[in-house]
């Protein structure tokens, strides 16, 4: 009896279940240097081109109803001549221990097995729940069936689905750009370098602020800038572990 | 009713023909009523939301940061409604309250009527709401499970499970009544009833089995009435938005609930005795009894909606003290806010005085007023909340468009379709819980003036 428990629980570890695995087989995660950022907005740009944001127009905008998955906050302090603007470069953090995943009720959203909080598009039944419970605001719903003006629609990526009406999205890390750079390692049957994977907006970003890698190897150079004394979260005290990690910005 | 030897007995054939009359006898008033609810239900409600689903959840105002809105603060409220059934019903059943008994049949179907309302804003708050069945927990084809750590997911099995207990609840009291007019009419009301009564003969074995069965319901539907309310509120209580995230929220919405759903039974109650002329079941006594039972609750929601305060107070963080800020000084959501203050605790205290309990012009519009009041309340805890998170670069105001209006509104005339429907199907004044009010008929000796002209004799309690 004991034997055939055994074997079945042996049989059982090739099913983890998902959401929670007992160690990540990668911790993806973005450094980026505030310091750095002039807040030109070519990441929300690529961004767009990328994972085919709809782009909603000036009503939507007045709306509040933007698809930028990544945002460049601006801060304006002091009155003018006297006037410092900061920027900061907010998307979703993949936290480790997210709030939307504990609200959606059927598993749209949950953690994979590369240490990201992923949204499955086609499960998702619109409770609104995971955009409620977000502390950072960066879930975006789809409130109608978007449509691509005429030269926009040749240019979407064939690799990112277009999301249909009702559905929750958010950034993904480039999912599909870390899914195909592991699936041509894997045909090399060789081990993914750093820096070979890169998302669009480090890809975009000027002047090299934002830097995408992984955690897990100590080598890497998100490793060593994550151990920078600068590096600091969002709203650490709400314990959400974000695995975007952000350096303050050194000058004035 | 007893103690006072000067009212007038009611016969128990003038009970029986009392409520036979309500659901047989249907003046043009009704037809008009019931027809022009249906079209505005159909049309404000029905209308909006198939447009809705058409167009896209963008036709209502709901935006980035405030993904909820109207919808929830409606879904809060008719689950708040509903909990006047139970108490009514099932706590002062077990504590053998002798007024419940002519009002209780139309508070338990007044709860199971609002949550049935109540769910069907789950559905129209839903992107998707063809896949609804994507959050039963059912084994199927699909190989896909239910996240059982959301508040959501508890909300499904507590409403599901409430909704049914309700129904068998308000099913089980009546089966007597059903007998009644099943006894007393023809036709296809005959073969209705007698399908609905499940042949019940009156025999000594089914009061014992009914009333073991209606107690025990009584028991089982008090914890439940308190854990649906306590769920509904860690819909909100277990995120991460300021203002939002308190311990007393579970104890805040349980007794808003109740405080609500009462205020509703009387505004209810009123317009029951007015146009089915039942006032001398249900009494100026009973609505006065009930009047007290706000004004208890109000002084609780009071207490309460204080502590809420002081715990946000007390926390004293930025985001609590800016969140509590913005809905008590800052206008126009402020103002709303001081109306609530005024409607839900300033006005019901004015029911300490005797005169005012029992003048039923001031207990309505007290009563309606607490029903807004209520719904204030459930309005701005969203609204106030949700649009100003972590990100001040992220905050703005929330306004709900005019689909969103046109559906609250038509969810009332829903209510009041299915409840018109009730009065006239369904006994809505418990005949033999009334007999039980009235006490057991014994003879007078015989005196001259009292007997009727016909001979009959006088029966006395």
């Amino acid at each position: 009896m004991s034997g055939v428990i055994d074997k079945i629980k042996e049989r059982l570890k090739d099913f983890r279940r998902p959401g929670y695995y007992k160690e990540f087989d990668h911790h993806y995660a973005i450094v980026i240097d505030v310091d750095r950022c002039n807040g030109c907005e070519a990441c929300v740009v690529s961004c767009y081109a990328e994972n085919n944001l709809p782009v909603v127009g000036e009503q939507g905008c007045e709306d509040n109803r933007v698809f930028n998955w990544l945002r460049i906050e601006r801060y304006i302090e002091g009155e003018y001549p006297d006037v410092k603007v900061k920027f900061i470069p907010v998307m979703c953090q993949q936290c480790d221990a997210a709030p939307c995943e504990i609200g959606c009720p059927v598993y749209a959203t949950y953690h994979n097995q590369d240490g990201l909080n992923v949204q499955v598009y086609n499960r998702c039944v619109g409770t609104f729940t995971c955009a409620t419970y977000c502390p950072y605001d960066v879930r975006r719903f789809n409130w109608f069936s978007y449509k691509w003006d005429k030269p926009l629609d040749e240019q979407l990526n064939p690799d990112v689905t277009v999301r249909e009406m009702g559905v929750m999205e958010k950034c993904t890390f480039c999912i599909q750009r870390i899914r195909g750079v592991n699936d041509k390692a894997k045909d090399g049957k060789r081990k993914v370098k750093d820096g070979e994977i890169q998302t669009a907006c480090a890809q975009s970003c000027p002047t090299g602020a934002i830097t995408f890698g992984d955690l897990m190897d100590p080598e890497s150079k998100v490793s060593k800038l994550a151990a920078s004394k600068r590096g600091y979260k969002l709203f650490e005290n709400l314990e959400t572990k974000p695995s975007v990690i952000y350096l303050k910005r050194v000058m004035d | 009713m007893s103690n006072n030897e000067s009212k007038r007995v009611i016969p128990y054939s003038e009970v029986n023909d009392d409520v036979l009359r309500t659901m047989t006898k249907t003046g043009p008033g009704y037809y008009v009523a019931l027809v022009v609810c249906f079209l505005l239900a159909a049309g404000l409600w029905g209308g909006a939301w198939f447009y809705q689903i058409y167009v896209g959840q963008g036709v209502s105002g709901l935006q980035t940061p405030a993904f909820w809105g109207i919808y929830i603060a409606n879904f809060i409220f008719w689950i708040g409604i509903s909990h006047s059934g139970t108490l009514l019903s099932a706590i002062l059943f077990i504590t053998q309250t002798p007024w419940r008994r002519s009002i209780y049949r139309s508070a338990e179907a007044m709860t199971f009527f609002s949550v049935m309302t109540a769910a069907i804003f789950i559905f129209v708050h839903m992107g998707r709401p063809w896949n609804f069945y994507w959050t039963m927990p059912y084994p199927n084809q699909r190989l896909l499970w239910v996240n059982f750590l959301s508040p959501l997911m508890f909300d499904v099995l507590a409403i599901s499970t409430y909704a049914t207990s309700s129904m068998i609840f308000l099913y089980f009291g009546s089966i007597p009544d059903l007998a009644a007019v099943r006894d007393r009419t023809t036709g296809w009301r005959r073969e209705f009833y007698g399908w609905l009564s499940l042949g019940w003969r009156g025999t000594d074995a089914e009061w014992h089995w009914l009333n073991k069965a209606y107690g025990f319901f009584a028991v089982f539907i008090i914890p439940l009435a308190v854990s649906v309310h306590s769920i509904v509120s860690w819909d909100l209580a277990l995120s991460m938005v300021p203002a939002l995230n308190k311990t007393i929220f579970a104890p805040y919405f349980v007794v808003g609930a109740i405080y609500s759903g009462s205020a509703a039974i009387v505004t209810l109650m009123i317009f029951v005795r007015k146009f089915l002329k039942v006032e001398k079941y249900i009494t100026i006594d009973h609505l006065s009894k009930l009047c007290m039972l706000l004004l208890v609750m109000s002084l609780i929601w009071s207490y309460i909606n204080v502590m809420e305060v002081f715990t946000g107070w007390y926390a004293n963080t930025n985001y609590e003290n800016e969140a509590m800020i913005y809905r008590m000084f800052k206008s126009p959501i402020a103002i709303i806010y001081w109306l609530m203050i005024a409607t839900n605790t300033v006005a019901p205290l004015f029911l300490m005085f005797r005169s005012i309990r029992r003048c039923v012009p001031i207990i309505f519009f007290i009563s309606i007023g607490i029903n807004v009041g209520m719904w204030i309340e459930r309005y701005l805890l969203v609204v106030s909340t949700l649009p100003r998170k972590y990100f001040p670069f992220m905050w703005n105001s929330y306004l709900p468009s005019l689909a969103e209006i046109s559906m609250t509104v038509g969810s009332f005339f829903f209510f009041a379709v299915l409840f018109l429907l009730f009065i006239k199907l369904w006994p809505s004044i418990s005949i033999y819980e009334v007999k039980e009010d009235i006490g057991i008929p014994r003879k007078k000796p015989h005196t001259k003036e009292m007997d009727h002209e016909d001979g009959s004799p006088t029966w006395y309690i």
